[in-house]
């Protein structure tokens, strides 16, 4: 299945909960302010490189440019994606819960 | 009849003056907050008020270099935190602990700002007659 988190993990607990409900297999992506946890050298990125190697990570590329995270400042293993990459994996993932 | 308004002849800007903060925690654009606290700065401004702007927690990323919005079709306001200068703003602070935390440094920012601890910030925060949250 697929997981969306749309909220920072610095204000709200919507990409934890994600991560205590994701089995293995599952996709995550991203998008929105969700987004910022996906940034190198913060105090959150400890937890998502382990999520990264353990589920299939992607971020929205629009929503990354936004609020200027570059593509080199990306975590390794999370793949960036557009918004037909998102329609994608809503479509080939079966259901799609939405952390808001 | 309404009575005749009475407007002092002596409204010297300098009198009246208030010390405003305006305290950003917001991101900038999954919320509304950001931008709409960046245009009560701007009016308070044109007021000639002694205004200062902190930014912590995700308020920090309102003000990151390199925003490019137009993917997204919005408007990116970041540029207009550098026209503060011009309404003579100039006291802008980010929060030390908000930074580390997300490993960005005064460099990284669109405009200069001063990096204050929260206990320094807490100080500012004391001596204001205002204090408005976005």
């Amino acid at each position: 299945m697929l997981h969306t988190v749309n909220k920072s993990p610095f204000e709200r607990t919507a990409l934890a909960t994600c991560l205590r409900y994701a089995r293995e297999g599952d996709s995550i992506l991203l998008y929105e302010d969700g987004v910022y946890a996906v940034r190198k050298a913060q105090s959150t990125t400890a937890d998502v490189a382990a999520a990264a190697a353990k589920f299939k990570l992607f971020v929205l590329g629009p929503d990354l440019d936004a609020r200027g995270v570059r593509p080199d400042q990306v975590i390794d293993g999370i793949r960036i994606v557009d918004y037909g990459g998102f329609v994608d994996l809503a479509a080939e993932n079966g259901p799609v819960q939405a952390w808001l | 009849m309404a009575e005749p308004v009475d407007i002092p002849e002596d409204d010297e800007p300098g009198e009246d003056v208030k010390k405003f903060m305006f305290v950003n925690r917001r991101a900038p654009y999954g919320t509304i907050y950001a931008l709409e606290g960046l245009e009560m700065v701007l009016i308070t401004g044109a007021f000639d008020q002694d205004v200062s702007v902190v930014f912590m927690d995700d308020g920090v990323f309102q003000i990151v270099k390199g925003q490019d919005t137009k993917a997204v079709n919005m408007k990116n306001f970041s540029p207009t935190y550098r026209a503060l200068e011009g309404y003579d703003i100039d006291k802008l602070y980010v929060e030390r602990e908000s930074i580390e935390a997300r490993g960005l440094t005064a460099e990284d920012f669109v405009v200069p700002v001063k990096v204050l601890s929260a206990a320094e910030l807490a100080g500012l925060m004391a001596e204001q007659h205002v204090i408005i949250s976005a």
